[in-house]
Protein backbone atom coordinates (compact mmCIF):
# COMPACT_ATOMS: atom_id res chain seq x y z
CA UNK A 1 0.00 0.00 0.00
CA UNK A 2 1.60 3.50 -1.04
CA UNK A 3 0.62 6.43 1.07
CA UNK A 4 -1.64 7.98 -1.26
CA UNK A 5 -3.31 4.75 -1.18
CA UNK A 6 -3.67 4.71 3.03
CA UNK A 7 -4.92 8.36 2.45
CA UNK A 8 -7.74 7.05 0.63
CA UNK A 9 -9.16 4.74 2.99
CA UNK A 10 -8.28 6.82 6.18
CA UNK A 11 -12.00 7.94 6.63
CA UNK A 12 -13.14 4.21 6.28
CA UNK A 13 -10.76 3.29 8.65
CA UNK A 14 -11.26 5.41 11.31
CA UNK A 15 -14.88 4.44 11.09
CA UNK A 16 -14.03 1.18 11.37
CA UNK A 17 -15.51 0.13 7.78
CA UNK A 18 -12.82 -1.52 6.14
CA UNK A 19 -12.62 -5.10 5.24
CA UNK A 20 -10.14 -7.65 7.24
CA UNK A 21 -7.78 -7.44 4.26
CA UNK A 22 -7.52 -3.41 3.52
CA UNK A 23 -7.69 -3.13 7.23
CA UNK A 24 -4.14 -5.68 7.23
CA UNK A 25 -2.78 -3.86 4.37
CA UNK A 26 -3.68 -0.28 6.18
CA UNK A 27 -1.47 -1.51 9.53
CA UNK A 28 0.72 -3.09 7.85
CA UNK A 29 1.71 0.27 6.15
CA UNK A 30 1.14 2.36 9.37
CA UNK A 31 3.95 0.18 11.29
CA UNK A 32 6.49 1.02 9.15
CA UNK A 33 5.32 4.32 7.59
CA UNK A 34 6.01 7.07 10.64
CA UNK A 35 4.84 9.67 8.20
CA UNK A 36 1.32 7.83 8.04
CA UNK A 37 1.28 7.03 11.56
CA UNK A 38 1.31 10.22 12.56
CA UNK A 39 -1.30 11.77 10.15
CA UNK A 40 -3.60 8.99 11.28
CA UNK A 41 -2.75 9.54 15.21
CA UNK A 42 -2.73 13.07 14.98
CA UNK A 43 -6.06 13.07 12.45
CA UNK A 44 -7.83 10.84 15.02
CA UNK A 45 -6.62 13.45 18.10
CA UNK A 46 -8.05 16.45 15.77
CA UNK A 47 -11.56 14.93 15.57
CA UNK A 48 -11.44 13.73 19.30
CA UNK A 49 -10.43 17.08 20.44
CA UNK A 50 -13.41 18.73 18.60
CA UNK A 51 -15.81 16.39 20.10
CA UNK A 52 -14.69 16.96 23.71
CA UNK A 53 -14.59 20.26 23.45
CA UNK A 54 -17.92 21.37 24.36
CA UNK A 55 -17.47 24.17 21.74
CA UNK A 56 -20.77 26.70 20.99
CA UNK A 57 -22.65 25.15 24.14
CA UNK A 58 -25.87 27.14 24.65
CA UNK A 59 -25.86 28.85 27.61
CA UNK A 60 -28.77 27.68 29.79
CA UNK A 61 -30.05 31.25 30.23
CA UNK A 62 -30.05 31.93 26.52
CA UNK A 63 -31.45 28.52 25.98
CA UNK A 64 -34.62 29.27 27.76
CA UNK A 65 -35.13 33.06 26.64
CA UNK A 66 -35.17 31.13 22.65
CA UNK A 67 -37.53 28.23 23.85
CA UNK A 68 -39.54 30.79 24.89
CA UNK A 69 -39.39 33.04 21.90
CA UNK A 70 -40.00 29.79 19.47
CA UNK A 71 -42.78 28.48 21.21
CA UNK A 72 -44.29 32.33 21.66
CA UNK A 73 -43.88 32.29 18.11
CA UNK A 74 -45.23 28.94 17.03
CA UNK A 75 -48.38 29.18 18.85
CA UNK A 76 -48.26 32.89 16.82
CA UNK A 77 -48.24 30.90 13.63
CA UNK A 78 -50.77 28.53 14.34
CA UNK A 79 -53.20 31.56 15.27
CA UNK A 80 -52.44 32.75 11.73
CA UNK A 81 -53.22 29.77 10.38
CA UNK A 82 -51.44 27.44 7.59
CA UNK A 83 -49.23 29.72 5.45
CA UNK A 84 -46.41 28.72 3.19
CA UNK A 85 -42.66 29.15 4.62
CA UNK B 1 -5.88 1.63 16.46
CA UNK B 2 -9.34 1.52 16.69
CA UNK B 3 -12.52 3.09 15.34
CA UNK B 4 -13.56 6.13 16.72
CA UNK B 5 -17.02 5.80 18.40
CA UNK B 6 -19.94 8.26 17.43
CA UNK B 7 -21.41 10.32 20.54
CA UNK B 8 -24.85 9.78 19.82
CA UNK B 9 -27.53 12.67 19.62
CA UNK B 10 -30.23 11.40 21.82
CA UNK B 11 -32.41 8.07 22.03
CA UNK B 12 -34.67 8.02 19.07
CA UNK B 13 -37.09 5.70 20.45
CA UNK B 14 -40.10 8.40 21.02
CA UNK B 15 -38.92 10.50 18.80
CA UNK B 16 -41.66 9.27 16.25
CA UNK B 17 -44.12 9.70 19.12
CA UNK B 18 -43.59 13.33 19.75
CA UNK B 19 -43.42 14.23 16.22
CA UNK B 20 -46.78 12.67 15.91
CA UNK B 21 -48.05 13.91 19.09
CA UNK B 22 -46.98 17.57 17.91
CA UNK B 23 -48.27 16.69 13.94
CA UNK B 24 -51.79 16.59 15.59
CA UNK B 25 -51.45 19.76 17.75
CA UNK B 26 -49.88 18.95 21.03
CA UNK B 27 -47.84 21.71 21.67
CA UNK B 28 -46.19 20.51 24.30
CA UNK B 29 -44.49 17.28 22.36
CA UNK B 30 -43.25 19.82 19.86
CA UNK B 31 -41.71 21.86 22.95
CA UNK B 32 -40.15 18.74 23.89
CA UNK B 33 -38.44 18.33 20.67
CA UNK B 34 -37.19 21.51 20.79
CA UNK B 35 -35.87 21.06 24.03
CA UNK B 36 -33.99 17.74 22.94
CA UNK B 37 -32.19 19.55 19.95
CA UNK B 38 -32.05 22.81 21.00
CA UNK B 39 -27.98 22.37 21.96
CA UNK B 40 -27.52 20.78 18.85
CA UNK B 41 -29.22 23.39 16.18
CA UNK B 42 -27.08 26.14 17.86
CA UNK B 43 -24.03 24.25 17.80
CA UNK B 44 -24.24 23.21 14.06
CA UNK B 45 -25.41 27.05 12.87
CA UNK B 46 -22.64 28.54 15.14
CA UNK B 47 -19.89 26.34 13.51
CA UNK B 48 -21.66 27.53 9.81
CA UNK B 49 -22.50 30.94 10.45
CA UNK B 50 -19.52 31.63 12.77
CA UNK B 51 -21.29 34.53 14.61
CA UNK B 52 -23.59 34.06 17.30
CA UNK B 53 -26.24 36.51 16.46
CA UNK B 54 -26.97 34.71 13.43
CA UNK B 55 -26.95 31.20 15.44
CA UNK B 56 -29.70 32.12 17.45
CA UNK B 57 -31.92 33.38 14.59
CA UNK B 58 -30.63 30.14 13.12
CA UNK B 59 -32.30 27.67 16.05
CA UNK B 60 -35.38 29.97 16.18
CA UNK B 61 -35.81 29.91 12.65
CA UNK B 62 -35.25 26.53 12.28
CA UNK B 63 -37.57 25.66 14.85
CA UNK B 64 -40.52 27.81 13.49
CA UNK B 65 -39.82 26.04 9.86
CA UNK B 66 -40.03 22.79 11.28
CA UNK B 67 -43.08 23.93 13.10
CA UNK B 68 -44.96 25.37 9.83
CA UNK B 69 -44.06 22.29 7.91
CA UNK B 70 -44.64 19.14 10.10
CA UNK B 71 -47.71 18.07 8.37
CA UNK B 72 -44.80 17.82 5.22
CA UNK B 73 -42.50 15.85 7.19
CA UNK B 74 -42.56 12.22 5.81
CA UNK B 75 -41.49 10.68 8.54
CA UNK B 76 -38.69 8.72 6.51
CA UNK B 77 -36.02 9.85 8.02
CA UNK B 78 -35.13 10.51 11.50
CA UNK B 79 -36.94 14.03 12.76
CA UNK B 80 -33.58 15.17 13.67
CA UNK B 81 -32.10 14.64 10.06
CA UNK B 82 -35.23 17.16 8.91
CA UNK B 83 -34.26 19.42 11.11
CA UNK B 84 -30.45 19.33 11.01
CA UNK B 85 -31.24 20.13 6.89
CA UNK B 86 -33.53 23.08 7.76
CA UNK B 87 -31.12 24.74 9.99
CA UNK B 88 -27.96 23.75 7.45
CA UNK B 89 -30.20 25.83 4.54
CA UNK B 90 -31.03 28.78 7.38
CA UNK B 91 -27.15 29.21 8.21
CA UNK B 92 -25.91 28.80 4.97
CA UNK B 93 -28.27 31.77 4.10
CA UNK B 94 -27.16 34.14 6.90
CA UNK B 95 -23.48 33.23 5.84
CA UNK B 96 -24.22 34.21 2.31
CA UNK B 97 -26.42 37.60 3.28
CA UNK B 98 -23.19 38.58 5.73
CA UNK B 99 -20.54 37.84 2.96
CA UNK B 100 -21.95 38.34 -0.82
CA UNK B 101 -18.78 38.60 -1.92
CA UNK B 102 -17.59 35.51 -1.59
CA UNK B 103 -19.43 32.22 -2.82
CA UNK B 104 -20.65 30.19 0.15
CA UNK B 105 -21.91 26.48 -1.64
CA UNK B 106 -21.96 22.87 -0.36
CA UNK B 107 -20.91 22.11 -3.81
CA UNK B 108 -17.46 23.48 -4.05
CA UNK B 109 -15.31 22.50 -6.35
CA UNK B 110 -12.84 19.55 -5.72
CA UNK B 111 -9.76 20.18 -6.22
CA UNK B 112 -7.05 17.54 -7.13
CA UNK B 113 -6.35 14.71 -4.66
CA UNK B 114 -2.70 15.77 -4.37
CA UNK B 115 -4.12 18.75 -2.29
CA UNK B 116 -4.98 17.09 0.34
CA UNK B 117 -1.83 15.64 0.85
CA UNK B 118 -0.32 16.23 3.96
CA UNK B 119 2.53 18.34 4.06
CA UNK B 120 3.25 18.95 7.98
CA UNK B 121 3.89 15.77 9.37
CA UNK B 122 5.33 16.56 12.45
CA UNK B 123 4.02 15.13 15.47
CA UNK B 124 1.79 16.22 18.22
CA UNK B 125 3.26 16.48 21.92
CA UNK B 126 1.23 14.06 24.19
CA UNK B 127 -2.33 15.44 25.19
CA UNK B 128 -1.71 18.62 23.80
CA UNK B 129 -4.93 20.20 24.68
CA UNK B 130 -3.69 20.17 28.13
CA UNK B 131 -1.20 22.69 27.07
CA UNK B 132 -3.55 25.06 27.00
CA UNK B 133 -6.64 26.38 28.87
CA UNK B 134 -10.02 25.80 28.61
CA UNK B 135 -10.65 29.01 27.04
CA UNK B 136 -7.58 28.96 24.92
CA UNK B 137 -8.43 25.68 23.37
CA UNK B 138 -11.63 26.95 22.20
CA UNK B 139 -9.84 30.42 20.84
CA UNK B 140 -7.42 27.97 19.16
CA UNK B 141 -10.43 25.65 18.23
CA UNK B 142 -13.13 28.43 17.12
CA UNK B 143 -10.18 29.87 15.64
CA UNK B 144 -9.07 26.98 13.28
CA UNK B 145 -12.28 26.06 12.19
CA UNK B 146 -12.97 28.96 11.08
CA UNK B 147 -10.38 29.08 8.42
CA UNK B 148 -12.33 26.04 6.40
CA UNK B 149 -14.44 26.45 3.33
CA UNK B 150 -18.26 26.58 4.62
CA UNK B 151 -19.00 23.46 2.65
CA UNK B 152 -16.30 21.13 4.51
CA UNK B 153 -16.82 22.57 7.76
CA UNK B 154 -20.18 22.06 7.75
CA UNK B 155 -19.85 18.08 6.69
CA UNK B 156 -16.99 18.09 9.66
CA UNK B 157 -19.13 19.35 12.43
CA UNK B 158 -22.07 17.05 11.41
CA UNK B 159 -20.36 13.72 11.06
CA UNK B 160 -17.33 14.40 13.77
CA UNK B 161 -18.87 17.35 16.27
CA UNK B 162 -22.70 15.76 16.24
CA UNK B 163 -21.79 12.36 15.44
CA UNK B 164 -24.73 11.86 12.39
CA UNK B 165 -23.25 8.78 10.49
CA UNK B 166 -22.19 9.33 6.64
CA UNK B 167 -25.21 8.35 5.21
CA UNK B 168 -27.75 11.00 7.67
CA UNK B 169 -24.85 13.83 6.59
CA UNK B 170 -25.57 13.11 3.15
CA UNK B 171 -29.27 13.24 3.81
CA UNK B 172 -29.04 16.48 5.87
CA UNK B 173 -26.98 18.27 2.92
CA UNK B 174 -28.50 16.48 -0.02
CA UNK B 175 -24.96 15.50 -0.76
CA UNK B 176 -23.82 11.73 -2.31
CA UNK B 177 -22.18 9.22 0.47
CA UNK B 178 -18.88 10.11 -1.74
CA UNK B 179 -18.96 13.79 -1.75
CA UNK B 180 -19.42 13.64 2.25
CA UNK B 181 -16.77 11.23 2.57
CA UNK B 182 -14.11 13.64 0.18
CA UNK B 183 -15.01 16.52 2.23
CA UNK B 184 -14.87 14.72 5.83
CA UNK B 185 -10.85 13.73 4.77
CA UNK B 186 -10.10 16.85 3.60
CA UNK B 187 -11.39 18.78 6.46
CA UNK B 188 -10.43 16.34 9.02
CA UNK B 189 -6.36 16.63 7.70
CA UNK B 190 -6.68 20.40 6.64
CA UNK B 191 -8.06 21.27 11.00
CA UNK B 192 -5.32 18.09 11.97
CA UNK B 193 -2.56 20.14 9.59
CA UNK B 194 -3.80 23.86 11.05
CA UNK B 195 -3.93 22.15 14.49
CA UNK B 196 -0.71 21.18 14.51
CA UNK B 197 0.55 24.85 14.58
CA UNK B 198 -0.54 24.79 18.78
CA UNK B 199 0.16 21.52 19.31
CA UNK B 200 3.18 20.42 17.72
CA UNK B 201 5.87 18.54 19.59
CA UNK B 202 8.37 21.50 20.32
CA UNK B 203 11.93 19.96 19.89
CA UNK B 204 13.62 22.64 22.30
CA UNK B 205 11.32 22.21 24.68
CA UNK B 206 10.67 26.38 25.60
CA UNK B 207 6.92 25.64 24.71
CA UNK B 208 6.44 29.04 23.09
CA UNK B 209 4.86 29.38 19.52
Amino acid sequence: MKCSEFLQELTNYLEGVLDEKTKAELENHLSWCHNCYVVCDTTKKTIEIYRDSQLYELPEDLRTRLRSAIMTKCLQQKKRGPQSV
Amino acid sequence: MGAIQNKLVEPVSDELALVRAAKQGDDSAFEELVRRYDRNVFRIAQHITQNREDAEDVVQEAFLKAYGNLAKFQEQSKFYTWLVRIAVNEALMKLRRRRPERTVSLDEEIKTEDDSLPREIADWSPNPEQQYTQAELREILSKTIQGLPPGFRTVFVLRDVEGLSTEETAAALELSVPAVKSRLLRARLQLRERLGRYFQKRESGDGNQ
